[in-house]
């Protein structure tokens, strides 16, 4: 009796021993906070570093090095013959054109180990860079012409820094003659830093230099378009259907835990899958953005489903009993009034889906889509690559250089992948119904 | 004068449990019913029936004759879509679809085909909410969406919308009870004027309100009717203990 009346008095405002507990609860509740704030800054650290290392090591893969020089288009040595014709440009020596150019350059290099290094300065892409060139100006054979060509990628890690002086010369890619002409070229400004176009317009490559992204990224668009027309009207038609029309049944009971479970299912599975169905069974092409889609597709369905029932099931009843009340068939209600009220939280869903297909690599090297591609491919049906793809591709490269593409390649992917979800905000700020 | 709706024996079952246990009831055309009782009474679930709702709820089955202007309307040749045209209802909480004001009245007549050109149609739904006493509030915001009325306006939008499926019946279910006072006098007045044109069944939990616009009661008990007749009378002489009990507030 007597805590009672300590704890209360007559108004039934606290008095000392309540004060106690209501301190107490004060206590708790600040605490909880910041914990709470210490658990955001935490994930915020971690986001940060991970942007921080990627930006770092990757802004540069945006960034090409270039060595002008003046280079004599030869008659002799590209046609000789006079033709102009096309087969004659494309076949022609444009290497020779380089070495010459370089030769004329540093007339001192005389020995051939010297002049394998000297050659080396220049990307081997850059002969395609020549040839693009003149065939689309034949009028360029006969005249010299100061030419920016692509450095090569040892140039270009030293141009941008990650190959150091300081190393000793056994240690260092580039060797102590390199560096006097790489030093020479800068003096005559004939060393160039330029936005590196070929990094988005080209395919894969040996060569880091001019290995680009735009393959990998058509072939995850073919992928991903090929996962969307099959996992997004099923998905829907499934998610109405269990929601809306199917009994409640042991049977549908099945299916659902069947549902969720398959959203739980490893990806490599769905890969396992996709091989033996598509490519054992079906006989669809190796490596093919249909297979990889359809692949894919298999491993959104459930997310799909199950995001599209949520949002089906979060429309109120009362709605469907107006439809409903006002003899709209069952069907009529969904498709009026149920559909489009719950499609933003579908398409959510959906998008959400899709990117975890974006970002997803281990089904697809079972499919092959695993393997060097170089050309872009021009349909769902030829051999491509993906951006995860690609970007375990390059990870796993020896080359120096293609660190820092591995690093662009990832920002690229991640801006897709930040892209998509600030879509799926907009289209549910924009379709949002209010009741 | 032929009863519009006789229902004869009904009983429903929601799988294991019955709620409504072997009812009659006929209801006069052109009149107001009002079917009052406790919660949990059946009242509801006898509305429900009259438009074959229940057949949307998993596992409720229903036993018995509801004849509706002749016809038997469980029936298997009868379309529950056609009915529900002709028998439209009204529920406890406002629902308008999320659609503008237009569209939510214009909704039944686009399903069913009821005009055929568009002035047609304008002339449904103005005459709907004229019907429904809303037109002069809404009339400048026709394409305004319908939730952004308040509580009562969304009711006779509602009112509106199932007037304009061009129904004999209505049913309503306590279509007041998440309304305030004065939305509240505004429906009643309009459930009066309706009855020149409509039969209308009312769920009611409110005595003054069945007292003042019903011409008919019914007492529903644990899924009886215990009582029926004339409103009056089932208000000042009650026959059965219970209804006196019910309506005095004693129990329910």
């Amino acid at each position: 009796m007597t805590d009672i009346q300590n704890q209360t008095n007559k108004a039934g405002w606290p008095t000392n021993g309540a004060n106690k507990i209501l301190a107490k609860r004060h206590r708790t509740e600040r605490n909880f906070r910041r914990l709470g704030l210490t658990a955001i800054l935490i994930a915020m650290a971690l986001l940060a570093t991970l942007l921080v290392s990627i930006v770092g090591k990757g802004y540069s893969a945006f960034i090409q090095t270039t060595i002008t020089l003046d280079i004599n288009f030869e008659q002799e040595i590209l046609d000789p013959k006079d033709t102009r014709s096309p087969e004659t440009l494309k076949a022609a020596s444009y290497g020779s054109v380089i070495r010459n150019a370089l030769r004329t350059e540093f007339p001192e290099v005389k020995s051939r180990i010297e002049l394998r290094r000297l050659f080396g300065l220049i990307s081997k892409g850059a002969v395609q860079e020549l040839r693009n060139a003149v065939l689309a100006n034949p009028k360029l054979i006969g005249t010299t012409r100061v030419f920016e060509l692509t450095a090569s990628d040892d140039v270009d890690m030293f141009i941008k820094g990650y190959i150091s002086r300081d190393v000793v010369e056994q240690d260092r890619r580039i060797k102590n003659n390199e560096i006097v002409w790489i030093d020479r070229l800068q003096n005559q400004n004939a060393i160039q830093t330029r936005f590196n176009t070929r990094f988005f317009t080209g395919g894969d490559s040996r060569e880091p230099e001019v290995a680009g992204i735009l393959g990998a990224m058509v072939g995850s668009l073919y992928t991903l378009f090929i996962t969307f027309i099959i996992s997004f009207p099923i998905g829907v038609m499934s998610a109405i259907y269990l929601e809306e029309f199917a009994p409640k049944n042991k049977l549908t009971d099945v299916i659902e835990v069947n549902i969720n479970n398959l959203a739980a299912v490893p990806s490599i599975v769905f890969g396992l899958l996709g091989v033996a169905l598509f490519l054992n069974v079906a006989h669809l092409p190796r490596s093919a953005p249909l297979v990889g889609g359809l692949t894919l597709a298999l491993m959104t369905l459930p997310t799909i489903i199950i995001a599209a029932r949520a949002s089906i099931r979060a429309v109120p009843g009362s709605i469907r009993n107006a439809a409903l009340g006002l003899g709209a068939s069952k069907q009529q209600a969904v498709f009026h009034h149920v559909l489009p009220l719950s499609l933003p939280g579908i398409l959510t869903g959906t998008i959400i889906g899709l990117s975890q297909a974006l970002g997803e690599t281990a089904p697809l090297l079972m499919i092959g889509m695993v393997a060097f591609i170089v050309d872009i491919p021009g349909g769902v049906t030829d051999p491509a690559t993906v951006l995860p793809v690609q970007i375990f591709l390059w990870a796993d490269s020896p080359e120096r250089a293609f660190v820092e593409k591995t690093s662009g390649a990832i920002m690229v992917l991640l801006s897709f992948l930040v892209f998509m979800n600030a879509a799926a905000v907009l289209l549910r700020k924009k379709f949002e119904q209010r009741w | 004068m032929e009863p519009i709706i006789s229902a004869k024996n009904v009983s429903v079952y929601y799988g294991k449990k019955q709620a409504l246990k072997g009812v009659n009831l006929d209801i006069p055309e052109n009149q107001i019913t009002a079917l009052i009782g406790p919660s949990g009474c059946g009242k509801s679930t006898f509305l429900r029936c009259l438009n074959r709702m229940n057949d949307t709820i998993e596992g409720c089955r229903v036993e018995g004759d509801i004849i509706v202007d002749g016809k038997d309307i469980y029936d298997p040749q009868i379309d529950e879509v056609y009915l529900r045209a002709r028998v439209g209802m009204v529920f406890q909480k406002p629902n308008p679809f999320p659609k503008s004001i237009y569209d939510n009245v214009a909704y039944a007549p686009r399903i069913h085909g009821l005009a055929r050109n568009k002035d047609e149609l304008d002339n449904m739904v103005l005459a709907s909410l004229e019907k429904a006493g809303l037109l002069a509030e809404v009339q400048d915001r026709l394409h305004e969406i319908g939730t952004s009325l308040s509580g009562g306006q969304q009711q006779r939008l509602c009112i509106a919308r199932a007037l304009a499926a061009q129904p004999d019946i209505i049913l309503m279910d306590e279509p007041c009870s998440a309304l305030d006072p004065i939305a509240t006098a505004k429906v009643e007045e309009l459930i009066e004027e309706l009855r020149a044109s409509y039969t209308i069944i009312i769920v009611t939990h409110s005595m003054q309100q069945a007292a003042r616009i019903s011409q008919q009661t019914a007492f529903f008990h644990l899924g009886e009717i215990v009582e029926v007749g004339k409103t009056e009378q089932v208000f000042t002489s009650p026959q059965d203990s219970r209804t006196q009990g019910y309506i005095t507030g004693r129990f329910g």
